[in-house]
């Protein structure tokens, strides 16, 4: 038998469930009948501090005198591509923040899979990631303005469509402010890279290691800094030793931390661009086993693969030193390995096979690989020269 | 890192010239022209060396490619459908070539059925630029990848055995 005080203990315990429960049923009706408080459209941010403001916090930095003029995020345009663990995130935060317009791409869907990252809920399962990416940030913030395109930018058809959303997709129909790169892979990097390049569009790169314990951010400023195709990828040395790392049944690895720190970086570092304070880091590595965050600069190639990267150089080499506007305030002091030769790298020409050796860039940051310098003979046999029409080998094909 | 016979099936597979992508236009007709001869004279090769593992079309524009690929095992015949897009990027980024029907049966693969490539794959098609075309894309990355994944998909009963024909 139970004492009274015991049921009494056990009345107020169930009281206080009940009430819980009808808290949470008042919230689902009044959701169903649309009447939870949706937050209204605000027409300028105002740095009143009271509860009701979404901005006060935000508006407080320039009180503060961290940022000088807040309100101007509300006239930039970003571009996401990829919102996946580290884009969805970024979105979030930029939402968050404010920034007048986002435009989100990816051509992903979202999956259970997804779960072990940040941002999106089981519920959204099968939906477009765009598109639950702009329900859940709209909701977040009315103010920001989104717009989704649920495509693969990397092949012909869709390409021509992002590089004219990049060049036309600001709130004012000019060129967006920023293009950031959450992709998962090198051929979509290379398509940013080569529209970015194209379009003289400055652009943050990052990437989470698929092992998920580094990740980087690369601020990419066409004919200034090195693009993505000066040199083979940079990778933070994980301090793992690649030859026991098991691969087995697995493509990827990832972890919300990692995918969450990196994404704080890129943002912290995308406001810091867009509102003009403190440094913005050319490159900032994150070695998460060690807790490492190696920075540095990297000078573009001269002999860079991309045509319209070249141009970019020459074009900046005429105007006066003072390039960026990256470091807006300080100058950058200038991080070693200025002379790296891109490109030419101490594989022999004939030896392919050999791994490639590590080369570091900087304390804690290598190439993925290296390539041999181009040579004009090769000991390959190569395809003849045919007077066969196109359409002849096509059908030549055919017939096989 | 490259196991040898499929070295010795790579060096018999001519080399490409012409750096040029689907952007390039009469360039990329030019490179188009070697991908066909070149693919033409791999599949020759595996004909003769009774090693006929697949058959690509492309459209006219050569940018969409697709046909079929197959893997032979107990005198059984397994057939896949074979595609993927030439991406604007090429020939600095390879093919991305995706098996859609295997999509969610393997953890050896990318969304939408693309394989998911050794380490070793991308740094030597670098190495390789522009000399590397489809044909080798095939023999480097859908073969090996095949030889591998296939027969674990078969034992572990996720891939079985259609009478098609």
């Amino acid at each position: 038998m139970s004492s009274s005080s015991d049921l009494e203990l056990k009345v107020q315990r169930l009281e206080s469930k009940l009430k819980e429960a009808q808290e949470l049923l008042e919230h689902e009706r009044r959701k169903n009948e649309g009447a939870v408080t949706k937050r209204e459209k605000i027409g300028q941010m105002s740095a009143e501090v009271i509860d009701s403001n979404p901005y006060s916090r935000l508006m407080a930095l320039q009180r503060m005198g961290v940022v000088e003029n807040y309100e101007r995020i509300r006239q930039m345009s970003v571009v996401v591509v990829g919102v996946g663990g580290v884009g969805s995130v970024t979105a979030e935060m930029l939402t968050r923040c404010g920034v007048g317009k986002l435009v989100l791409f990816d051509y992903d869907k979202v999956e259970l899979a997804n779960m072990n990252r940040l941002f999106f809920t089981p519920d959204q399962a099968g939906m477009s990631k765009v598109q639950a990416a702009a329900m859940t940030l709209q909701d977040i913030n009315p103010d920001t303005q989104i717009e989704t395109y649920n495509y693969n930018i990397t092949t012909v058809d869709n390409f021509d469509n992002f590089c004219k959303i990049i060049a036309n997709g600001s709130l004012t129909g000019g060129p967006v402010d920023l293009v950031l790169s959450c992709v998962d892979n090198y051929e979509a990097r290379m398509a940013i890279n080569t529209a970015c390049n194209e379009l003289g569009q400055t652009w943050f790169e990052s990437g989470v290691a698929e092992n998920a314990v580094s990740g980087h951010i690369q601020l990419i400023v066409p004919g200034v800094t090195a693009c993505f195709a000066c040199a083979p990828p940079l990778v933070v040395a994980s301090q793992i030793d690649e030859k026991t790392l098991k691969r087995e049944g697995v493509c990827a690895a990832s972890l919300p931390t990692t995918m969450g720190i990196v994404a704080g970086m890129l943002a912290q570092n995308t406001l810091k661009k867009l509102l003009g304070f403190g440094t913005v880091s050319y490159y900032l590595g994150y070695n998460a086993m060690q807790d490492f965050f190696p920075t540095m600069r990297i000078k573009p190639n001269p002999t860079c693969d991309d045509s319209n990267c070249r141009t970019k150089q020459l074009e900046m080499k005429d105007r006066p030193q003072t390039p960026t506007g990256a470091a807006n305030k300080e100058d950058e002091e200038d991080v070693v390995h200025e002379d790296n030769d891109w490109g030419i790298s101490l594989v022999g020409e004939n030896e392919p096979d050999v791994e490639p050796e590590e080369k570091e860039i900087a304390t804690g940051i290598k190439l993925a690989y290296t390539v041999p310098a181009p040579t004009s003979d090769d000991g390959g046999d190569l395809v003849q020269d045919t007077e066969l029409s196109l359409e002849e080998l096509q059908r030549q094909m055919g017939n096989l | 890192m490259v196991d040898e016979s499929t070295k010795k099936t790579l060096s018999k597979i001519p080399l490409l010239k012409t750096k040029a992508g689907p952007r390039d236009k009469d360039l990329w007709v030019q490179r188009l022209k070697e991908e066909y001869q070149s693919l033409i004279q791999y599949v020759q090769n595996n004909k003769s060396a009774d090693n006929d593992w697949f058959r690509l079309e492309s459209n006219k524009e050569g940018t969409k490619w697709f046909g079929k690929c197959w893997h032979v095992q107990d005198m059984l015949k397994y057939e896949f459908d074979v595609e993927f897009d030439i991406p604007v990027t090429y020939p600095t980024t390879a093919p991305e070539i995706a098996l859609p029907e295997l999509d969610g049966k393997t953890a050896k693969m990318y969304r939408g059925g693309k394989i998911c490539l050794t380490d070793h794959f991308k740094p030597l098609w670098a190495r390789n630029v522009p000399k590397f075309g489809i044909a080798h894309a095939m023999a480097l990355g859908l073969g090996p990848w095949l030889a591998v994944e296939i027969p674990e998909m078969i034992e572990k009963g996720v891939v079985k055995y259609n009478e098609k024909e």
